[in-house]
């Protein structure tokens, strides 16, 4: 299943478990978003297949369609070294006006995306949560601000890995 | 009515700081069982906020998040002893929905 990400309309079991709304648009509309637009406003679909891509390029390009360039106003605070990499606590928050979302990929895990915020009109462009390290890797905070893409790196070391059990 | 959902919602100001912690497995699809065998993936796929019927913040995640997520971020407006709506779905279709109210 290749094509499209935000905006992937394919039958899939995922839409279907999507709540009748997202079944409704899927069933009646075929595929694509298009017309359905002001119907999913508020329900915007799971990135299914960015979240499948293995590099951080095929990823930022399944999930935004766009290059990011490098922005010191894009602000990641991660830990240098994470002593359990089950749990690293990672936040992204910004200066830049006008954010729309905000992504989280480890480079070194087995699927590079590891979250996608959405930032509605009137949510701060901050976001904390923890995620997952198989090993010590790059994590790429990703900022959309006015329909461009910004980005931030930091290297956390894993001294044990999160995906190994 | 155990809910897998725990929030705090603070306001202050103008804006109101959520905190919201899912009772959660997150399998990752990775991780082998004692017996060598896969435990297929299990993960949250979606947390949606809703606040006065319109979702405030959406999180698309994917295996990657750690067990029982932790999610922090605030929004503009809400005000002390407004409902909060906070709902996520995963991979296998359940799901779980808690409305608290602001403090």
């Amino acid at each position: 299943m290749s094509s499209s990400i935000w905006n992937d309309a394919t039958v899939s079991r995922r839409s279907v478990l999507q709540g009748i709304a997202a079944v409704a648009v899927v069933g009646f509309t075929g595929v694509r978003f298009g017309m359905s637009e002001a119907l999913a406003a508020a329900n915007d679909k799971y990135p299914e297949d960015a979240f499948k891509q293995k590099s951080e390029a095929d990823a930022i390009k399944s999930l935004y369609g766009k290059t990011a360039e490098k922005s010191d106003k894009v602000k990641l605070d991660a830990p240098e070294i994470a002593e359990n990499g089950a749990v690293v606590p990672i936040a992204v928050s910004s200066s830049l006006p006008d954010v729309t979302s905000i992504a989280i990929l480890v480079t070194e895990n087995p699927n590079t995306l590891a979250a996608a915020y959405r930032i509605l009109p009137g949510t701060a462009p901050t976001v904390s949560s923890r995620l997952k390290m198989a090993k010590t890797s790059n994590v790429i905070a990703l900022v959309e601000a006015g329909g461009k893409l910004y980005s931030a790196t930091k290297e956390v070391k894993v001294t044990v890995g999160g995906c190994g059990g | 009515m155990a809910s897998t959902i725990r929030v705090r919602a603070t306001a202050s100001g103008d804006s109101t700081e959520v905190q919201a912690l899912i009772q959660h497995p997150m399998d990752s699809g990775f991780v082998k069982d004692a017996k060598g065998q896969l435990i297929p993936p299990h993960y949250i796929q979606q947390v949606v906020i809703e606040y006065d019927g319109k979702p405030v913040f959406i999180a698309d995640w994917g295996p990657a998040v750690s067990k029982d997520p932790y999610l922090k971020f605030a929004f503009k407006g809400g005000k002390k002893g407004d409902d909060l709506k906070v709902s996520w779905t995963d991979n296998k279709g359940a799901s779980d929905t808690l409305t608290a109210k602001i403090q």
